[in-house]
């Protein structure tokens, strides 16, 4: 087992584009598993792990409730539910309120992952309009784990990497070309 | 201690499911942890808590806390006719097919706030079917009964629900269901007459009618595997033959120990029992 457990991608506004042009450079036998939580419309579901699973040899799937988390595998977060992780590394999912506006929130995926993975969790903020995951990747780095957001140069909306990189200690920051290699590299 | 880590752990947690079992008899031992885990941590900072002992005390000995505790922690999010898709099956094909018996009965379990409730209520009327029904709501919580045999909510929701209504089939005028009271509608008191809200909780209650439609979405997302397949059984001895069960959008009967006597309805989290 390598360095990294867990990789969880937070977005919104802006954070498809990055992820259309980083899936199709990921190795086809990663070590761990990707979870996706990025905000879209309510409704939309299947939508998106089918444009997802068009780039990239590595299985793509909407997450089921209770499902065991598998490497090699990329989840993606479901709309209008937040995504949980177990102690079993299995998902729950939650139809509470709403957190920055947002249901699936990022906050409540990194925090609730942050206690499970601690050091091997590396968590990466990509693009967006507002701040969630930011507390988030607070406790990601609370746990000791790996915090990552994109060069907000790169980003189509540059206030979400922007408010991680003044309220949390962020470990590196990526530009959409030097994403894919370093996610390769935590295999 | 850092700050950002979480004020109480696991064990903490567990620690408060116990007394809730042994001084109250609420049994949340079998649900999700994750989650359960979360609304703890949130009502814990959301009411200031000083320290563990302290909140763990409140929760003990004070009977108007403890109220406060179990509605907090149990999830009490719903809307109207959400999920249009999913009401719009309940008009055109599972609602028609039991239009046929001379009685229908339905049981919706968790149904909160009762806006799910009253969503059925009208397309019952719609349909001409709600004189031969009887809709049992049930939840654990006493507090969100009271909320939901009220039948007001707020008027700012009305925008969306009227969508969703339009978007589930429904060709009325929403807004002739209620009347405007300030901040509040308040639906028409004929939409409750056939609604009987009760507490049932599904740990530890037993089957107490037979139904031919059972409800219950998004409620088995925060239970355990084994206390899903208890719940499952527990609706299956629910249920008469030919009759509906309906669960949530990411929820399934699929490897429960059911579902051979199942059909699923395609597209929809309906299932038949057929055997």
């Amino acid at each position: 087992m390598g360095k990294c457990d867990a990789l969880i991608i937070g977005g919104s506004a802006g954070s498809l584009d990055v992820l259309l042009r980083v899936l199709p450079l990921l190795n086809h036998e990663l070590s761990f598993p990707i979870v996706i939580v990025i905000h879209r419309k309510h409704g939309t579901d299947s939508l998106l792990p089918e444009l997802l699973s068009g780039r990239t040899k590595l299985i793509v799937k909407e997450i089921d409730e209770k499902e065991e988390i598998a490497a090699g595998t990329i989840y993606i977060a479901p709309s209008d539910y937040h995504t949980l992780i177990e102690h079993d590394h299995s998902f729950s999912l939650d139809y509470s309120e709403k957190v920055n506006y947002s249901r699936p929130a990022i906050d409540v995926t990194f925090q609730s992952a942050a206690e499970i993975y601690r050091e091997k969790l590396v968590c990466l903020l990509l693009s967006g309009s507002n701040a969630d995951g930011v507390n988030g990747l607070i406790s990601v780095k609370a746990w000791g784990g790996t915090a990552l957001v994109q060069d907000p140069a790169s980003a189509q909306v540059s206030f979400m990497p922007e408010q991680a990189l003044i309220h949390a200690k962020i470990d590196y920051t990526l530009r959409i070309e030097d994403m894919a290699e370093f996610i390769n590299l935590l295999s | 201690m850092n700050l950002e880590l979480p004020a109480i752990n696991d064990e903490q947690v567990e620690v408060l499911l116990a007394d809730l079992l042994e001084n109250y008899g609420y049994d949340f031992t079998g649900y999700s942890k994750a989650s359960i885990k979360r609304r703890i941590l949130r009502l814990y900072s959301l009411d200031k808590a000083l320290s563990f002992a302290e909140f763990r005390y409140r929760i003990n000995n004070d009977n108007f806390y403890f109220k406060r505790f179990v509605e907090q922690i149990t999830v009490n999010v719903t809307e109207m006719f959400r999920d249009p898709s999913f009401f719009k099956t309940l008009r055109d094909v599972v609602l028609p097919k039991l239009g046929t018996y001379p009685f229908i009965r339905i049981w919706l379990a968790g149904c909160s706030t009762g806006e799910e409730a009253y969503s059925i209520s009208i397309i019952l009327k719609e349909l001409n079917l709600l004189h031969k029904s009887l809709i049992y709501a049930t939840d654990l919580n006493p507090v969100v009964l009271e909320k939901a045999s009220l039948g007001m909510f707020a008027m700012s929701q009305m925008k969306q629900y009227s969508e969703n209504y339009i978007l589930s089939g429904g060709t009325n005028e929403f807004s002739s269901y209620y009347t405007a009271n300030y901040s509040l509608a308040k639906f028409d008191d004929e939409l409750k007459s056939k609604l009987i809200f009760s507490t049932h909780n599904l740990v530890s209650d037993h089957s107490f009618n037979e139904f031919q439609l059972i409800l219950c979405r998004n409620v088995l997302i925060y239970f355990d595997r084994d206390l899903q397949y208890k719940v499952l059984r527990l609706f299956d001895d629910s249920l008469e033959g030919l009759g509906y069960l309906a669960l949530g959008t990411k929820e399934t009967l699929d490897f429960s120990p059911i579902s051979p006597n199942y059909k699923r309805i395609p597209s929809e989290k309906i299932w038949r029992k057929v055997s």
